[in-house]
């Protein structure tokens, strides 16, 4: 173990799997001579050379498609996006190249990318680069959606997303970049789609991917001190979803709140309520209630931001709620 | 800066008169010409009879385009192309039955009833696939490319598009880092005057399209596109600057397309004249090609019958298959989503 932080976390797991597989290369805005924009890629260049280290214009569509095609034909591009705000740019290729190659090619041509990057909101950055579009992604059939929210899963989950045979869309929490956590060295795969339990309990189930994995652990500890046990429930996988401990932890507490950063109108959580009432109606001893993103765009005022953004309060309110304390 | 242009203008300059085709060789764009002229006809027919369904774009008209370049090819180089694929599937290699098969959405078809007219695919032939969004292709044919480079491979990577394409995004994104990072694709603009229903001049406001290519230091060419061995000699060169060079080429072919823009648009009428139509057919690039063998004394009348037997043969069994054929299982709606199967 090392503590590391989610950035170095990240780090590692590139320079683990390019030194593991030449197939495997970064292209984006900024990688190399810059190092990243976020650091991720720091010392890549000097490592792995500009043949496997790319720096390109700024040119999201151009390069998502070039990763696109790289991949078809048996690379593993590991392509970065500066923030998922400018992937906008390039959604055309994850949706309606990478994921859809496999299946109308009636399986002849695979898509092993990885296309990463943070999102959610960082702190006054305003409406155009303080966005969650993981429920957009997750949306699509023929993509897989990752979302760490400690340094470990960061590691782990990039190390499998890049052996993984189909498009991967892997979202970082920007806030979380420089986050501390125990790291295990070298060789250290999460499996993807598989939920954690980052903190057992019995009274109540706080379900959670990304930033919010931080939020529901506050809140959590907050509960504690008023005697409430929450089970706090990483999704960690956005799709596929785990639905079973998702489930089994319902099964257990009979309450449930789900927390995400982004917005509530067919969000992550939305899902994950459908889930709930199909498969477990009769478990549930309240309506399941979700803790989200104001639906607005995101204001640049630190007072309105703190409002619109999910936090503790918010999620110990809820909880509170599902228990009928409050 | 002039360097690429006028160095790519000097290599292409003083093209040989005349062409240097053995008739053999003749005779192999003749049949693939022949063979992608009546496919699409009996295409056309089989989705008026509610055979082939979804979107239909068929290629008549531009049948040199598609021989003429694909023969300069190696086996191991990548294709891709827009939805308009049907002739450039056959002149891969693909054969009729496979493509026309897809047609039908067939299990036996080249995408196994998945992907369609517009998706063909064959991947043991380096043909990855029909694409429907307009320029969306283009930067994965760039990405073809990048990764025969990175491998150190000498393949080539061509991407076949509509002129329509050249005012998207994509197309500028990746022509220029296809010649910032020199690599070794060509880009193929079929410029048949129509985006739909949209005149070249009414969507583009550059017309030698060809002249794109100097914003990005790129070499173009445009070339006589109902001309077969025309447009042989432009994608030799082309193929030449990739494969040694390791350098992009983009080609303006001239062409034309005879029919709707797909089966649900008639030939002329709203956005073009039938005179129009009429005046391009003289130019066919199958009559050009067979003059040019009669004229040669490389064929007679009779050689072009037993071609003509040969590929009505071929087509006709490819339809037959086709019905035959099964469709895809049930549970084929759950299988090729991710790699693990499902
Ligand atoms: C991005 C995008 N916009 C619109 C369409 C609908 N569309 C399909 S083909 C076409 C015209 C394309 O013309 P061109 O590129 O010249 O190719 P051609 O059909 O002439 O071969 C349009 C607008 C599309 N498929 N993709
Ligand atoms: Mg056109």
């Amino acid at each position: 173990m090392a503590l590391l932080t989610y950035r170095d976390a990240l780090n590692a797991a590139l320079r683990e799997e390019m030194g593991l597989d030449d197939r495997v290369f970064l292209m984006g805005e900024e990688v190399a001579e810059y190092d990243g924009a976020y650091k991720v890629s720091r010392g890549l260049l000097k490592e792995f050379g500009p043949h496997r280290v790319v720096d390109t214009p700024i040119a999201e569509l151009g390069f998502a498609g070039i990763g696109v095609g790289a991949a078809m034909v048996g690379l593993r591009p590991v392509i970065e996006f500066m923030t998922w705000n400018f992937a906008l740019l390039a959604i055309d290729q994850v949706v309606n190249s990478a994921a859809k190659m496999r299946y109308m090619s009636g399986g002849q041509v695979g898509c092993p990318i990885v296309f990463r990057g943070p999102g959610g909101a960082a702190l006054q950055l305003a409406a155009q680069h303080s966005q969650s579009f993981e429920s957009w992604y997750a949306h699509i059939p023929g993509l897989k959606v990752l979302t760490p929210g400690t340094p470990a899963d960061a590691k782990g989950l990039l190390k499998s997303a890049i052996r993984d045979d189909d498009p991967v869309v892997f979202i970082e929490g920007e806030m979380l970049y420089n986050v501390k956590g125990e790291v295990p060295e070298g060789e250290h795969l999460v499996p993807i789609g598989k939920a954690d339990i980052k903190r057992a309990g019995g009274d109540v189930t706080l379900v959670c991917h990304s930033k919010t994995v931080t939020v529901a652990l506050k809140a959590a500890d907050q509960l504690a001190a008023e005697g409430i046990d929450a089970e706090v429930v990483d999704l960690r996988t956005i799709r596929p979803m785990d639905t079973e401990t998702v489930l089994n932890s319902v099964g257990k507490t009979h309450r449930c709140v789900v927390v995400e950063e982004g917005w509530a109108f067919a969000g992550v959580g939305a899902q994950v309520v459908d889930e709930i009432q199909r498969h477990a109606f009769d478990e549930l001893d309240a309506p399941v209630l979700r803790v989200t993103g104001a639906d607005v765009p995101m204001p640049y005022n630190k007072q309105l931001e703190r409002a619109a953004k999910a936090d503790p309060a918010k999620v110990v309110a809820a909880a509170k709620r599902v228990l009928y304390l409050a | 800066m002039a360097g690429t242009r006028a160095r790519s203008r000097a290599k292409g300059a003083p093209h040989p008169a005349g062409p240097a085709a053995s008739p053999e060789q003749c005779r192999e764009y003749l049949r693939q010409m022949r063979l992608i002229r009546y496919f699409e006809e009996k295409a056309g027919e089989a989705y008026s009879l509610g055979k082939v369904g979804g979107f239909c774009h068929l290629y008549i008209g531009q049948e040199a385009v598609a021989v003429g370049s694909m023969a300069a090819l190696r086996a191991d180089d990548y294709i891709t192309t827009s939805y308009r694929d049907h002739g450039h599937a056959l002149a891969r290699g693909l054969s009729a039955r496979s493509v026309m098969a897809e047609l039908y959405g067939k299990a036996a078809g080249c995408s196994r009833g998945k992907g369609g007219s517009m998706h063909l695919f064959d991947a043991s032939l380096g043909f990855l696939g029909g694409h429907g969004i307009v320029g969306g292709h283009i930067p994965l044919t760039a990405g073809m490319a990048f990764a025969a480079k990175y491998r150190k491979t000498d393949q080539v990577a061509v991407c076949y598009f509509g002129e329509a394409a050249v005012n998207i995004g994509s197309f500028h994104e990746t022509l220029n880092m296809a010649a910032l990072w020199k690599l070794p694709a060509i880009f193929v603009v079929e410029n048949n005057g129509y985006g739909m229903g949209t005149a070249l001049a009414r969507a583009s406001s550059l017309l030698d399209l060809a002249h794109r290519a100097y914003s990005y230091e790129m070499a173009e060419e445009v070339v006589d596109g109902q001309d077969v061995f025309a447009v042989r000699s432009a994608m030799d060169r082309a193929v030449e600057r990739a494969r040694v060079e390791s350098l992009p080429t983009l080609l303006e072919m001239r062409t034309y397309r005879y029919v709707g823009h797909s089966m649900s648009d008639a030939a002329h009428g709203t956005y073009r004249t039938k005179d129009e139509v009429e005046e391009f057919r003289q130019r066919d690039p199958i009559k050009l090609l067979e003059a040019h063998m009669l004229e040669a004394g490389m064929m007679d009348e009779a050689g072009l019958k037993a071609v003509d037997e040969m590929i009505t043969a071929e087509v006709e069994d490819a339809i037959v298959f086709a019905e035959e054929s099964p469709d895809p299982a049930p549970g084929e709606l759950w299988t090729d989503v991710l790699a693990g199967g499902q």
